[in-house]
Protein backbone atom coordinates (compact mmCIF):
# COMPACT_ATOMS: atom_id res chain seq x y z
CA UNK A 1 0.00 0.00 0.00
CA UNK A 2 1.19 3.49 -0.85
CA UNK A 3 1.43 5.51 2.37
CA UNK A 4 0.66 8.80 0.15
CA UNK A 5 -1.19 9.28 -2.70
CA UNK A 6 -2.21 12.01 -4.42
CA UNK A 7 -4.77 11.25 -7.30
CA UNK A 8 -5.88 14.32 -10.17
CA UNK A 9 -5.44 17.25 -7.51
CA UNK A 10 -5.98 20.41 -8.60
CA UNK A 11 -5.92 23.47 -6.91
CA UNK A 12 -6.91 27.12 -8.21
CA UNK A 13 -5.47 30.32 -6.43
CA UNK A 14 -8.23 33.50 -7.54
CA UNK A 15 -8.91 32.36 -10.88
CA UNK A 16 -5.00 30.78 -11.41
CA UNK A 17 -5.14 26.89 -11.10
CA UNK A 18 -1.55 26.34 -9.53
CA UNK A 19 -1.80 22.95 -9.27
CA UNK A 20 -3.33 21.08 -13.12
CA UNK A 21 -4.27 17.45 -12.12
CA UNK A 22 -1.24 16.32 -10.00
CA UNK A 23 -0.73 12.72 -9.01
CA UNK A 24 1.66 10.97 -6.69
CA UNK A 25 2.07 8.28 -5.13
CA UNK A 26 4.88 7.27 -2.15
CA UNK A 27 6.20 4.26 -0.61
CA UNK A 28 6.78 3.61 2.57
CA UNK A 29 10.78 4.33 2.75
CA UNK A 30 11.30 6.49 -0.35
CA UNK A 31 12.47 9.89 -0.83
CA UNK A 32 11.16 12.03 -3.23
CA UNK A 33 12.26 15.16 -4.94
CA UNK A 34 10.83 17.93 -6.17
CA UNK A 35 12.05 20.60 -8.11
CA UNK A 36 11.17 23.12 -10.88
CA UNK A 37 11.02 26.73 -11.34
CA UNK A 38 9.78 29.26 -8.31
CA UNK A 39 5.83 29.53 -9.23
CA UNK A 40 5.70 25.80 -11.11
CA UNK A 41 3.29 24.64 -8.17
CA UNK A 42 5.94 22.74 -5.78
CA UNK A 43 5.22 24.34 -2.34
CA UNK A 44 1.55 24.16 -2.84
CA UNK A 45 1.96 20.08 -3.82
CA UNK A 46 3.15 20.15 -0.28
CA UNK A 47 0.86 22.38 1.21
CA UNK A 48 -2.15 20.53 -0.06
CA UNK A 49 -0.72 17.38 0.96
CA UNK A 50 -0.55 18.74 4.65
CA UNK A 51 -3.41 20.20 4.58
CA UNK A 52 -2.70 23.67 4.85
CA UNK A 53 -4.59 24.13 1.97
CA UNK A 54 -7.52 22.36 0.43
CA UNK A 55 -7.61 20.80 -2.94
CA UNK A 56 -10.40 22.12 -5.11
CA UNK A 57 -10.41 18.70 -6.55
CA UNK A 58 -8.81 15.40 -6.29
CA UNK A 59 -7.67 12.57 -4.01
CA UNK A 60 -5.96 12.41 -0.64
CA UNK A 61 -5.05 9.61 1.07
CA UNK A 62 -2.85 8.39 3.65
CA UNK A 63 -2.15 4.57 4.09
CA UNK A 64 -5.85 3.56 2.77
CA UNK A 65 -7.03 6.62 5.12
CA UNK A 66 -8.59 8.93 3.28
CA UNK A 67 -8.41 12.19 3.67
CA UNK A 68 -10.17 13.63 0.41
CA UNK A 69 -12.09 12.24 -2.04
CA UNK A 70 -14.04 13.54 -4.83
CA UNK A 71 -18.05 13.93 -5.08
CA UNK A 72 -19.86 15.55 -7.68
CA UNK A 73 -16.47 16.79 -9.15
CA UNK A 74 -15.36 18.53 -6.33
CA UNK A 75 -12.99 17.37 -3.27
CA UNK A 76 -14.54 16.80 0.29
CA UNK A 77 -12.46 16.16 3.69
CA UNK A 78 -12.85 13.22 5.83
CA UNK A 79 -14.50 14.31 9.46
CA UNK A 80 -12.74 16.27 11.98
CA UNK A 81 -11.53 13.07 14.12
CA UNK A 82 -10.55 11.55 11.06
CA UNK A 83 -8.43 14.21 9.80
CA UNK A 84 -6.72 14.47 13.04
CA UNK A 85 -5.71 10.67 13.41
CA UNK A 86 -4.52 11.33 9.47
CA UNK A 87 -2.66 14.18 10.75
CA UNK A 88 -0.30 12.70 12.36
CA UNK A 89 1.05 10.44 9.77
CA UNK A 90 2.98 13.46 8.73
CA UNK A 91 5.06 16.12 9.23
CA UNK A 92 6.45 19.49 7.49
CA UNK A 93 9.71 21.51 7.75
CA UNK A 94 9.33 24.43 6.78
CA UNK A 95 11.68 27.39 4.74
CA UNK A 96 11.39 29.51 7.40
CA UNK A 97 11.69 26.86 10.20
CA UNK A 98 8.90 28.82 12.02
CA UNK A 99 10.35 28.10 15.82
CA UNK A 100 8.39 29.02 18.67
CA UNK A 101 10.81 31.99 19.57
CA UNK A 102 9.80 31.65 23.23
CA UNK A 103 10.56 28.12 23.78
CA UNK A 104 13.94 27.40 24.10
CA UNK A 105 15.03 24.06 21.77
CA UNK A 106 14.10 21.15 24.13
CA UNK A 107 10.77 22.88 24.71
CA UNK A 108 10.36 23.86 21.26
CA UNK A 109 10.87 20.11 20.54
CA UNK A 110 8.93 18.45 23.50
CA UNK A 111 5.86 20.81 23.56
CA UNK A 112 4.10 18.68 21.12
CA UNK A 113 4.82 15.10 22.27
CA UNK A 114 3.53 16.13 25.89
CA UNK A 115 0.52 18.57 24.80
CA UNK A 116 -0.84 17.22 21.87
CA UNK A 117 -0.17 13.57 21.96
CA UNK A 118 0.17 13.35 25.82
CA UNK A 119 3.49 11.53 26.09
CA UNK A 120 4.95 11.71 29.32
CA UNK A 121 7.64 14.09 29.91
CA UNK A 122 10.48 12.32 31.19
CA UNK A 123 9.87 10.09 28.05
CA UNK A 124 9.88 13.20 25.40
CA UNK A 125 12.51 14.98 27.07
CA UNK A 126 14.94 11.80 26.99
CA UNK A 127 13.80 11.57 23.27
CA UNK A 128 14.46 14.70 22.54
CA UNK A 129 17.57 14.46 23.98
CA UNK A 130 18.62 11.44 21.78
CA UNK A 131 17.17 13.42 19.12
CA UNK A 132 19.41 16.69 19.49
CA UNK A 133 22.17 14.57 19.75
CA UNK A 134 22.27 12.33 16.53
CA UNK A 135 21.50 16.12 15.09
CA UNK A 136 24.93 17.42 16.46
CA UNK A 137 22.76 19.86 18.68
CA UNK A 138 23.65 17.73 22.21
CA UNK A 139 24.66 20.85 23.67
CA UNK A 140 22.29 23.49 22.73
CA UNK A 141 18.98 22.52 24.43
CA UNK A 142 18.34 24.93 26.60
CA UNK A 143 19.20 27.79 23.88
CA UNK A 144 16.39 30.07 22.16
CA UNK A 145 16.04 30.06 18.54
CA UNK A 146 17.59 33.49 18.24
CA UNK A 147 20.54 32.74 19.64
CA UNK A 148 21.35 29.70 16.94
CA UNK A 149 22.20 30.04 13.56
CA UNK A 150 19.67 29.59 10.75
CA UNK A 151 21.48 25.97 10.03
CA UNK A 152 21.08 25.50 13.41
CA UNK A 153 17.65 26.66 13.89
CA UNK A 154 16.44 24.47 10.50
CA UNK A 155 17.78 21.03 12.93
CA UNK A 156 15.91 22.11 15.59
CA UNK A 157 12.78 22.23 13.29
CA UNK A 158 13.43 18.86 11.84
CA UNK A 159 13.55 17.42 15.12
CA UNK A 160 10.35 19.29 16.21
CA UNK A 161 8.86 17.62 13.32
CA UNK A 162 10.58 14.13 13.95
CA UNK A 163 9.30 14.12 17.86
CA UNK A 164 5.87 13.37 17.13
CA UNK A 165 7.34 9.97 14.93
CA UNK A 166 5.56 10.83 11.21
CA UNK A 167 5.77 8.21 8.68
CA UNK A 168 6.08 10.46 6.03
CA UNK A 169 8.60 13.86 6.38
CA UNK A 170 7.70 16.79 4.17
CA UNK A 171 10.64 19.23 3.56
CA UNK A 172 9.43 22.45 1.71
CA UNK A 173 12.84 24.41 0.54
CA UNK A 174 15.09 23.52 3.81
CA UNK A 175 17.73 25.49 2.35
CA UNK A 176 16.85 28.11 0.52
CA UNK A 177 16.81 30.59 3.74
CA UNK A 178 20.28 29.19 4.21
CA UNK A 179 23.71 30.45 3.10
CA UNK A 180 25.93 27.60 1.66
CA UNK A 181 27.68 26.42 4.39
CA UNK A 182 24.92 26.47 6.91
CA UNK A 183 23.10 24.53 3.71
CA UNK A 184 25.94 21.76 4.09
CA UNK A 185 24.56 20.73 7.24
CA UNK A 186 21.13 20.47 6.90
CA UNK A 187 21.53 18.70 3.62
CA UNK A 188 23.52 16.18 5.27
CA UNK A 189 21.08 15.92 8.32
CA UNK A 190 18.19 14.84 5.42
CA UNK A 191 20.40 12.52 3.83
CA UNK A 192 20.97 10.81 7.41
CA UNK A 193 17.47 10.10 7.60
CA UNK A 194 17.50 9.00 4.15
CA UNK A 195 19.71 6.00 4.94
CA UNK A 196 17.76 4.78 7.61
CA UNK A 197 14.71 5.06 5.43
CA UNK A 198 12.49 7.98 6.81
CA UNK A 199 9.97 8.18 3.87
CA UNK A 200 10.07 12.09 2.59
CA UNK A 201 9.25 14.27 -0.08
CA UNK A 202 11.26 17.07 -0.54
CA UNK A 203 11.16 20.55 -2.50
CA UNK A 204 14.52 21.56 -3.39
CA UNK A 205 16.38 23.63 -5.76
CA UNK A 206 19.69 21.99 -4.52
CA UNK A 207 20.35 19.53 -7.73
CA UNK A 208 23.05 17.76 -6.69
CA UNK A 209 21.52 16.96 -3.32
CA UNK A 210 18.12 15.83 -4.88
CA UNK A 211 20.46 13.84 -7.21
CA UNK A 212 22.06 11.72 -4.38
CA UNK A 213 19.33 11.65 -1.56
CA UNK A 214 16.60 10.69 -3.89
CA UNK A 215 14.73 7.47 -5.54
CA UNK A 216 12.55 9.82 -7.46
CA UNK A 217 12.57 13.12 -9.05
CA UNK A 218 9.99 15.21 -9.90
CA UNK A 219 10.01 18.13 -12.15
CA UNK A 220 6.75 20.58 -12.26
CA UNK A 221 6.66 24.04 -14.07
CA UNK A 222 3.21 25.52 -14.45
CA UNK A 223 1.14 23.41 -12.14
CA UNK A 224 2.09 20.52 -14.27
CA UNK A 225 4.11 17.67 -13.64
CA UNK A 226 6.10 17.86 -16.56
CA UNK A 227 8.46 14.44 -16.11
CA UNK A 228 9.08 12.01 -13.44
CA UNK A 229 11.87 9.69 -13.12
CA UNK A 230 14.76 8.25 -11.19
CA UNK A 231 17.20 11.03 -11.15
CA UNK A 232 19.82 9.24 -13.77
CA UNK A 233 16.34 9.99 -16.09
CA UNK A 234 15.89 13.72 -14.76
CA UNK A 235 19.48 14.65 -15.46
CA UNK A 236 19.64 12.65 -18.85
CA UNK A 237 16.14 14.05 -19.81
CA UNK A 238 15.50 14.37 -23.59
CA UNK A 239 13.04 17.14 -22.53
CA UNK A 240 14.61 20.84 -23.05
CA UNK A 241 12.74 22.64 -20.38
CA UNK A 242 13.79 19.89 -17.70
CA UNK A 243 17.60 19.98 -19.39
CA UNK A 244 17.53 23.92 -19.43
CA UNK A 245 16.20 24.06 -15.99
CA UNK A 246 18.89 22.07 -14.61
CA UNK A 247 21.90 22.70 -17.27
CA UNK A 248 20.99 27.00 -15.46
CA UNK A 249 21.43 25.56 -11.81
CA UNK A 250 24.14 23.15 -12.22
CA UNK A 251 26.36 25.89 -13.90
CA UNK A 252 25.86 28.10 -11.25
CA UNK B 1 -0.56 75.19 55.23
CA UNK B 2 2.66 72.76 54.59
CA UNK B 3 2.75 70.52 51.73
CA UNK B 4 2.78 67.56 54.23
CA UNK B 5 -0.47 68.31 55.83
CA UNK B 6 -2.16 68.72 52.14
CA UNK B 7 -0.91 65.08 51.16
CA UNK B 8 -2.72 64.02 54.14
CA UNK B 9 -5.82 66.04 53.14
CA UNK B 10 -5.42 64.80 49.52
CA UNK B 11 -4.88 60.85 51.18
CA UNK B 12 -8.33 59.93 50.29
CA UNK B 13 -8.68 61.15 47.13
CA UNK B 14 -5.49 59.57 46.40
CA UNK B 15 -6.72 56.41 47.54
CA UNK B 16 -9.72 56.50 44.93
CA UNK B 17 -7.51 57.14 42.45
CA UNK B 18 -6.16 54.34 42.84
CA UNK B 19 -8.93 52.29 42.88
CA UNK B 20 -10.43 53.50 40.12
CA UNK B 21 -6.83 52.77 38.54
CA UNK B 22 -7.03 48.95 39.54
CA UNK B 23 -10.57 48.17 38.99
CA UNK B 24 -10.20 49.33 35.22
CA UNK B 25 -6.64 47.60 34.76
CA UNK B 26 -8.25 44.60 35.92
CA UNK B 27 -11.82 44.60 34.04
CA UNK B 28 -10.30 46.32 31.02
CA UNK B 29 -7.60 43.87 30.01
CA UNK B 30 -9.51 40.87 29.82
CA UNK B 31 -12.45 42.38 28.52
CA UNK B 32 -10.39 44.08 25.73
CA UNK B 33 -8.70 40.66 24.54
CA UNK B 34 -12.99 39.22 24.19
CA UNK B 35 -13.41 42.65 22.23
CA UNK B 36 -10.30 41.91 20.12
CA UNK B 37 -11.75 38.61 18.90
CA UNK B 38 -15.35 39.92 18.23
CA UNK B 39 -13.58 42.40 16.08
CA UNK B 40 -11.70 40.06 14.31
CA UNK B 41 -14.83 37.81 14.40
CA UNK B 42 -15.15 35.79 10.33
CA UNK B 43 -18.73 36.67 10.96
CA UNK B 44 -19.22 39.89 9.56
CA UNK B 45 -21.63 40.88 11.80
CA UNK B 46 -20.04 40.70 14.99
CA UNK B 47 -17.36 42.11 13.24
CA UNK B 48 -18.82 45.09 12.31
CA UNK B 49 -21.10 45.41 15.74
CA UNK B 50 -17.19 45.45 17.28
CA UNK B 51 -15.92 47.56 14.76
CA UNK B 52 -18.69 50.01 15.87
CA UNK B 53 -18.47 49.84 19.68
CA UNK B 54 -14.61 50.45 19.24
CA UNK B 55 -15.28 53.71 16.66
CA UNK B 56 -18.01 55.24 19.49
CA UNK B 57 -15.46 54.75 22.57
CA UNK B 58 -12.55 56.37 21.00
CA UNK B 59 -14.97 58.98 18.82
CA UNK B 60 -16.26 60.19 22.02
CA UNK B 61 -15.15 62.05 25.73
CA UNK B 62 -14.50 59.47 28.34
CA UNK B 63 -16.06 62.04 30.52
CA UNK B 64 -19.51 62.05 28.07
CA UNK B 65 -19.41 58.24 28.24
CA UNK B 66 -19.01 58.56 32.44
CA UNK B 67 -22.32 60.99 32.52
CA UNK B 68 -23.66 58.59 30.33
CA UNK B 69 -23.19 55.38 32.41
CA UNK B 70 -24.06 57.29 35.67
CA UNK B 71 -27.65 58.79 34.74
CA UNK B 72 -28.07 56.42 31.88
CA UNK B 73 -30.52 54.01 33.97
CA UNK B 74 -32.48 57.17 35.28
CA UNK B 75 -33.38 58.92 32.03
CA UNK B 76 -33.75 55.81 29.59
CA UNK B 77 -35.53 53.59 32.93
CA UNK B 78 -36.37 55.65 35.71
CA UNK B 79 -34.28 53.66 37.97
CA UNK B 80 -33.35 55.95 40.89
CA UNK B 81 -29.96 56.31 41.36
CA UNK B 82 -27.90 55.19 44.80
CA UNK B 83 -25.28 56.50 45.97
CA UNK B 84 -23.07 53.84 45.76
CA UNK B 85 -23.49 53.66 42.55
CA UNK B 86 -21.37 56.87 41.45
CA UNK B 87 -17.91 54.64 41.85
CA UNK B 88 -19.77 52.02 40.00
CA UNK B 89 -20.69 54.14 36.83
CA UNK B 90 -16.96 55.38 37.29
CA UNK B 91 -15.72 51.74 37.20
CA UNK B 92 -18.08 50.36 34.47
CA UNK B 93 -17.01 53.90 32.23
CA UNK B 94 -13.49 53.66 32.51
CA UNK B 95 -13.76 49.44 31.68
CA UNK B 96 -15.54 50.23 28.71
CA UNK B 97 -13.50 52.28 27.31
CA UNK B 98 -10.50 51.42 28.22
CA UNK B 99 -11.35 48.12 26.61
CA UNK B 100 -11.87 49.56 23.15
CA UNK B 101 -8.63 51.19 23.03
CA UNK B 102 -7.01 47.93 24.88
CA UNK B 103 -9.12 45.76 22.32
CA UNK B 104 -7.06 47.37 19.42
CA UNK B 105 -3.46 46.92 20.96
CA UNK B 106 -4.53 43.11 21.16
CA UNK B 107 -5.30 43.22 17.85
CA UNK B 108 -2.36 44.38 16.16
CA UNK B 109 -0.16 42.43 18.63
CA UNK B 110 -2.17 39.04 17.41
CA UNK B 111 -1.95 40.49 13.26
CA UNK B 112 1.69 40.66 13.63
CA UNK B 113 2.54 37.33 14.79
CA UNK B 114 3.80 35.56 11.27
CA UNK B 115 1.25 33.41 9.79
CA UNK B 116 3.92 30.64 10.09
CA UNK B 117 3.36 29.95 13.49
CA UNK B 118 0.13 29.37 13.25
CA UNK B 119 0.65 26.60 10.60
CA UNK B 120 3.92 25.36 12.59
CA UNK B 121 1.59 24.90 15.55
CA UNK B 122 -1.02 23.25 13.16
CA UNK B 123 1.92 20.81 11.70
CA UNK B 124 2.08 20.06 15.14
CA UNK B 125 -1.45 19.16 16.55
CA UNK B 126 -2.13 21.60 18.55
CA UNK B 127 -6.07 21.96 18.97
CA UNK B 128 -6.89 25.99 17.93
CA UNK B 129 -6.90 27.13 21.47
CA UNK B 130 -3.68 25.66 22.85
CA UNK B 131 -2.02 27.27 20.12
CA UNK B 132 -3.41 30.70 20.76
CA UNK B 133 -2.54 30.20 24.34
CA UNK B 134 0.89 28.42 23.90
CA UNK B 135 1.67 29.41 20.96
CA UNK B 136 0.17 32.68 20.17
CA UNK B 137 -0.50 34.66 22.89
CA UNK B 138 2.69 35.00 25.27
CA UNK B 139 4.35 36.46 22.23
CA UNK B 140 1.46 38.53 21.75
CA UNK B 141 2.34 40.21 25.36
CA UNK B 142 5.81 40.72 24.55
CA UNK B 143 5.28 42.68 21.68
CA UNK B 144 2.26 44.94 22.98
CA UNK B 145 3.98 46.07 26.31
CA UNK B 146 5.02 49.19 25.10
CA UNK B 147 1.50 50.50 23.78
CA UNK B 148 -0.21 49.24 26.64
CA UNK B 149 2.23 50.99 29.08
CA UNK B 150 1.35 54.07 27.38
CA UNK B 151 -2.51 53.51 27.63
CA UNK B 152 -1.72 52.83 31.61
CA UNK B 153 -0.05 56.02 31.81
CA UNK B 154 -2.88 58.16 30.31
CA UNK B 155 -5.12 55.76 32.65
CA UNK B 156 -3.58 57.42 35.76
CA UNK B 157 -3.81 60.65 34.49
CA UNK B 158 -7.40 60.07 33.26
CA UNK B 159 -8.80 59.03 36.71
CA UNK B 160 -9.11 62.52 37.75
CA UNK B 161 -12.24 62.62 35.36
CA UNK B 162 -14.07 60.61 37.49
CA UNK B 163 -15.14 63.98 39.11
CA UNK B 164 -18.06 64.64 36.67
CA UNK B 165 -20.19 62.14 38.44
CA UNK B 166 -19.05 63.69 42.02
CA UNK B 167 -16.75 60.65 42.97
CA UNK B 168 -14.06 62.42 44.95
CA UNK B 169 -10.88 61.27 43.43
CA UNK B 170 -7.16 62.91 44.34
CA UNK B 171 -7.59 66.01 42.07
CA UNK B 172 -11.02 66.77 43.03
CA UNK B 173 -9.71 67.32 46.78
CA UNK B 174 -6.77 69.13 45.39
CA UNK B 175 -9.43 71.86 43.08
CA UNK B 176 -10.84 72.76 47.26
CA UNK B 177 -7.71 72.73 49.14
CA UNK B 178 -6.47 75.08 46.70
CA UNK B 179 -9.87 77.24 46.77
CA UNK B 180 -10.21 77.63 50.07
CA UNK B 181 -6.58 78.25 51.11
CA UNK B 182 -6.17 80.27 48.06
CA UNK B 183 -2.74 78.27 47.21
CA UNK B 184 -0.85 76.59 44.35
CA UNK B 185 0.67 74.15 46.37
CA UNK B 186 -2.32 71.10 46.82
CA UNK B 187 -1.87 71.63 42.82
CA UNK B 188 1.76 70.95 43.04
CA UNK B 189 1.41 68.29 45.47
CA UNK B 190 -1.33 66.55 42.84
CA UNK B 191 1.17 66.70 39.86
CA UNK B 192 3.70 65.18 42.31
CA UNK B 193 1.19 62.40 42.76
CA UNK B 194 0.49 61.74 39.34
CA UNK B 195 4.20 62.00 38.18
CA UNK B 196 5.29 59.57 41.33
CA UNK B 197 2.66 57.00 40.02
CA UNK B 198 3.56 57.11 36.40
CA UNK B 199 6.98 56.68 37.54
CA UNK B 200 5.94 53.34 39.41
CA UNK B 201 3.87 52.65 36.55
CA UNK B 202 6.88 52.87 34.06
CA UNK B 203 9.17 50.87 36.01
CA UNK B 204 7.05 47.83 36.69
CA UNK B 205 6.06 47.67 32.40
CA UNK B 206 10.06 47.83 32.01
CA UNK B 207 10.42 45.63 34.58
CA UNK B 208 7.76 42.75 32.67
CA UNK B 209 9.32 43.96 29.21
CA UNK B 210 12.99 43.15 30.70
CA UNK B 211 11.34 39.73 32.26
CA UNK B 212 10.43 38.84 28.46
CA UNK B 213 13.56 40.09 26.76
CA UNK B 214 15.33 36.93 27.10
CA UNK B 215 13.85 35.86 23.23
CA UNK B 216 13.57 37.71 20.18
Amino acid sequence: MNLLEMNHVSKTFDGLEVLKDISIQVKEGEVVSIIGPSGSGKSTILRCATMLETIDSGELTYLGRKAAWNEGGKAVYAAHNELKEIHRYYGLVFQNFNLFPHFNVLKNIIDAPVSVLKVPKEQAITEARELLKKLGLGDKEDYYPHQLSGGQQQRVSIARALALKPKILFFDEPTSALDPELTTEVLKVIKELAKEHMTMIIVTHEMQFAKEVSERIIFMENGYIQEEGTPEDIFNSENTRVKEFIGKLESR
Amino acid sequence: MDILSIIQQLGSGMITSIEIFFLTLVFALPLGLLIAFGRMSKIKIVQWIFKAYISIMRGTPLMLQLLVVYFGPYYLFEIKIAKWYRMVAVIIGFVLNYAAYFAEIYRAGIEAIPKGQYEAAKMLGYTKTQTFFKIIFPQVVKRILPPVTNETITLVKDTSLAFVIAVTEMFTLAKQIAANEASMVPFVAAGIFYYVFNLLVALVMEKFEKKLDYYR
